[in-house]
């Protein structure tokens, strides 16, 4: 069983209660399709749960595949160097089907940040090492694709619809409270 | 799920096709470590199945000098075609005439399914494995324990 071997901190991207009971983590690529399928079913799993999960999303772009996931990302970190992180994350999945560099100027703009100030971190990299940083994280951890999801640590190794990480997650809240 | 050989083991030699007029032989690559990696075939239908993520991650295994080998019982055609579609910047060894014979040396066959299982081989420097591990098969293994044996490998 693969577990997360670089804990969450005050670093990552975290939504919802940060004494809930239940972490669940994804590794995933803003370009991979299985990712953009898990989107809408993580926003339902995080209105199942409440107060009792919290969502942390890291970086891990397979840019060989995805030539546009690496930009992506660092656009999203970008946004969440400014406080925007999650908007972005959202934006970009919500539009996933017009990726690419000029998509990432335009939410940038419509979420009110500088698209000129996008366009030259993307030039210079400037979140690359960030995005390097999660990936290379997600490797140590044993993440096999994406998206990989961690259940309080532990490397979630069924489907990822609902049913099936709702059932890990019922799973980790009961053995919690016994 | 099969037994596949252990580490204190000789890696058995083998030669195979890498393309279809090219052929590597385990024992060219003595003096490296080699990552020696079963699985059961070309075309997994999803993103970064296996060998798609060993690409991304290629660097990772050359900061130890480590050669990073494919194997499945494909054909050097498909494999190829493959290689293209996936960029796959390593080779990937055809195992198919007689088919899965290499697979059968390591304990990495599966008879009746009539693929490899997805099996994990680290092998040092003088060709000894050092590291081996078999996921089930419907599991990636991912990369951490490739990783973690090559750090621990004496150098």
């Amino acid at each position: 069983m693969a577990i997360l071997k670089v804990p969450v901190t005050a670093d990552d991207h975290v939504q919802g209660d940060e004494d809930a009971p239940v972490t669940l983590l994804e590794y995933g690529d803003y370009e991979c399709p299985h990712c953009g399928h898990a989107y809408p079913i993580i926003k339902r799993i995080q209105k199942h749960f409440g107060k009792q999960m919290k969502f942390v999303f890291r970086n891990f772009p397979l840019s060989e595949m995805h030539p546009n996931a690496e930009s992506a990302a660092e656009a999203a970190e970008f946004a969440g160097a400014k406080g925007q992180f999650w908007e972005m994350h959202d934006a970009i999945f919500e539009n996933q089907e017009e990726l690419g560099v000029p998509l990432l100027l335009t939410l940038a703009q419509t979420l009110g940040l500088s698209s000129p100030d996008l366009r030259s971190a993307l030039m210079d990299r400037e979140y690359a090492p960030r995005v390097k940083s999660d990936f290379l994280g997600g490797v140590r951890s044993g993440v096999n694709g994406t998206p990989t999801f961690f259940i309080n640590g532990q490397r979630h190794d069924g489907l990822p619809d609902f049913e099936e990480l709702v059932a890990a997650i019922d799973a980790r809240l009961s053995k919690g409270l016994s | 799920m099969a037994q596949i050989l252990e580490p204190g083991t000789m890696a058995p030699e083998f030669s195979l096709h890498v393309t279809p007029d090219q052929k590597l032989s385990l024992s060219e690559l003595r003096g490296r470590p080699v990552i020696l990696a079963f699985y059961p075939a070309d075309w997994s239908p999803v993103c970064g199945d296996q060998m798609s993520l060993y690409n991304e991650i290629l660097a990772e295994f050359q900061k130890h000098g480590a050669e990073l080998l494919g194997i499945s019982v494909d054909g050097v055609w498909c494999h190829d075609a493959f290689t293209k579609d996936r960029h796959l910047h390593f080779p990937l060894l055809a195992d198919y005439e007689p088919k899965g014979d290499v697979a059968r040396k390591y304990g990495a066959y599966r008879d009746g399914d009539g693929f490899c299982e997805r099996a994990l081989f680290v092998i040092d420097r003088k060709g000894r494995i050092f590291w081996s591990y078999c996921s089930p098969v419907a599991v990636n293994p991912g990369a951490d324990g490739i990783l973690q044996a090559l750090e621990e490998m004496p150098k």
